[in-house]
């Protein structure tokens, strides 16, 4: 599901906030930086609105994102493919949306960021594997939760995060990001889940 | 330096929801933990209009967070006053032409990176993270925005380890916090 094929207008600013960097890490990818979406205001709002809109009267109790900061880029992306969102900032959209929408927000972190207890999903990459962590006992069984994440390629870490939320017995009422990669078809990895995003990027 | 009244009553609901964790990241470290404070919603709201309520209508136009944790606040902060959201990052996250600014780390150096053009010289800043230990990240975030010609006109953080003495680090920016943690 795309707001980019419903039309909503203001899908038109966010798309064009967002900056690409040619080379970035590393030539060949076209990196997705969303830094100056969060330098425009209106868009950043409107990033935020059109997720709060979506998700305020879904009874959602958790939203959960990713840091993302040691995301490795040559684990996770097919060094061919033109990308993006190397660095997650699930930090940045997920506590907006949890704070309107009267939801707890909850971090994934890499290992040895999170001081308490924790229990972790490790996870297989193209090339190598990663390791995401939850605390024990910030989600609870039957909790309705929404994962966040700025970008989604190939789905990998993604689908980490909602094995983490429902392992501890929560049930995962979507995926939501702010840019899709449908040519690394991402959407196909989440298990059936609903994925909703703002934009494509191709 | 300033503390949040301590008699609004939203602050001691605050200081309740974020946990201590002892011996993290190593022996004879209290980590005080946030992340609790997040999952207790009125708390996190709290968090968030105290800082509102504060910086709204001074014509701050950016509101520039440290990874990873000022990522949290910051970006709702931003969203109520209308202020851009700048992040200032570890080296080599962000993509395209920055500027850095080294610090001192209890042993060795770190450095900070910030956007080339996301700030621009006379702008009005609020520098936030969720705590201020030896002020070494905040003192970075300080000079390199300086170093653009903004103003930062304070730093704002939810806990002060004030045995620290992290204010002593940031010059004549002034430092909010909600919680001293002594």
């Amino acid at each position: 599901m795309s707001a980019y094929k419903d039309e909503d207008p203001r899908v038109t600013r966010i798309k064009r906030s967002i900056r690409v960097v040619p080379d970035f890490p590393k030539p060949g990818i076209m990196f997705q930086d969303i830094t100056t979406l969060l330098l425009d205001p209106q868009a950043f709002k409107d990033t935020v609105d059109m997720f709060v809109e979506r998700y305020k009267d879904k009874n959602i109790s958790v939203v959960a994102a990713r840091a993302g900061e040691d995301r490795n880029p040559t684990l996770e992306f097919p060094i061919t493919e033109s990308l993006a969102g190397i660095e997650a900032r699930g930090f940045i959209f997920g506590p907006p949306i949890a704070l309107a929408t009267g939801a707890k927000f909850v971090p994934l972190r890499k290992p040895k960021k999170l001081p308490g207890e924790v229990i972790s999903e490790e996870y297989i990459l193209e090339y190598g594997r990663d390791c995401l962590q939850m605390h024990v006992g910030a989600v609870k069984a039957g909790e309705r939760a929404l994962v966040v994440d700025d970008l989604i390629a190939t789905g990998g870490t993604l689908c980490a995060a909602m094995n983490l939320l429902e392992r501890v017995g929560a049930h995962v009422v979507e995926c939501a990001c702010v840019i899709e990669l449908p040519d690394l078809k991402g959407r196909e990895r989440l298990n059936g889940k609903p994925l909703y995003v703002l934009v494509e990027s191709h | 330096m300033a503390t949040g009244d301590a008699s609004d009553p939203r602050i001691a609901g605050i200081a309740k929801s974020i946990r201590v964790i002892p011996d993290f990241p190593k022996p004879g470290i209290l980590f005080q933990d946030i992340t609790t404070l997040l999952l207790h919603t009125k708390a996190f709201r709290d968090t968030i209009d105290l800082f509102v309520e504060r910086y709204q209508g001074k014509g701050i136009s950016v509101v520039a967070g440290v990874e990873a944790r000022g990522f949290i606040f910051g970006p709702p902060i931003a969203l109520a006053i209308g202020a851009k959201f700048v992040p200032m990052r570890k080296p080599n996250k962000l993509p395209g032409p920055v500027i850095a600014e080294e610090y001192s780390l209890e042993y060795g150096t770190d450095k900070m990176e910030m956007h080339e053009g996301a700030v621009e010289a006379g702008e009005k800043v609020l520098v936030i993270d969720d705590l201020i230990a030896t002020g070494g990240t905040l003192g970075a975030a300080i000079r390199l925005l300086g170093r653009v010609g903004a103003h930062v006109v304070e730093c704002a953080c939810v806990i002060e380890l004030p045995e620290l003495k992290g204010r002593d680090r940031l010059g004549d920016t002034p430092l909010f916090v909600l919680v001293s943690s002594a």
